[in-house]
């Protein structure tokens, strides 16, 4: 989807009584829309919405430390008793950055995959 | 957990209650995300403020620590408030 980050799959794929039934973890779908997951259909709706924001604010916080982590080795000498207005620009220029580094990745990926034909026929379905 | 969601019922037969086990799973998740910042927060002011460990932490060195916590957590804000206003650039982009 266009401008969806690569967001690393942490989040546990949830065991439902369906699921389990076919002998497989049903692992909700990375959603910006409400889409109900396939497999899940039988599950309660309300359950199955809270699942669907739950695992997104969990993706968006997991990258919130991740970024957190990085930009803090980039942007953080030593530390003072204020965060100055340096480090603070230092630190919204590195999140944008990983997302545009990230964008990059993706579409540059996706351009290399298009000009070989044999490669992209082996990825579609 | 066992029965899973989409079962009605707990491993003692009990009726389940998806408010209950939604606002239970949203403290287990803020629990989880406290621990994964305390953890990174004092690997990072660990790097910071301890160069060659002492028998103790002197003054210095809690001093060091106590600023980089709240260092560490202003730096979470910006970075969460930078990352939320991308998205929502980008979602108006779409």
């Amino acid at each position: 989807m266009r401008g969806e980050v690569i967001i690393p799959r942490r989040a546990s794929c949830w065991q439902t009584r369906e699921g389990r039934s076919r002998g497989r973890a049903v692992c909700p779908e990375p959603v910006m829309e409400a889409s109900s997951p396939a497999g899940l259909g039988a599950t309660d709706p309300q359950l199955q919405h809270f699942i669907e924001v739950e695992t997104q604010k969990q993706r968006f916080q997991q990258l919130v430390h991740q970024m957190t982590e990085l930009c803090w080795e980039k942007c953080m000498d030593k530390p003072g008793p204020k965060l100055d207005s340096r480090a603070e620009t230092c630190f919204v220029n590195c999140v944008e950055r990983f997302i545009d580094t990230s964008q990059f990745i993706l579409n540059r990926l996706e351009q290399t995959q298009k000009s070989k034909s044999a490669f992209s026929e082996s990825l579609s379905d | 957990m066992e029965g899973g969601f989409g079962s009605e019922f707990g491993a003692a037969g009990e009726k389940l209650d998806p408010g209950l086990i939604m606002e239970q799973v949203k403290v287990q998740i803020a629990v989880a995300n406290g621990q994964e910042l305390l953890q990174r927060m004092t690997d990072k002011c660990f790097r910071k403020c301890i160069g060659k460990p002492g028998s103790s932490l002197d003054n210095s060195e809690q001093k060091c620590i106590a600023m980089c916590m709240d260092r560490y957590m202003d730096a979470w804000n910006t970075v969460s408030q930078a990352y939320n206003s991308q998205l929502q650039r980008e979602r108006a982009n779409m």
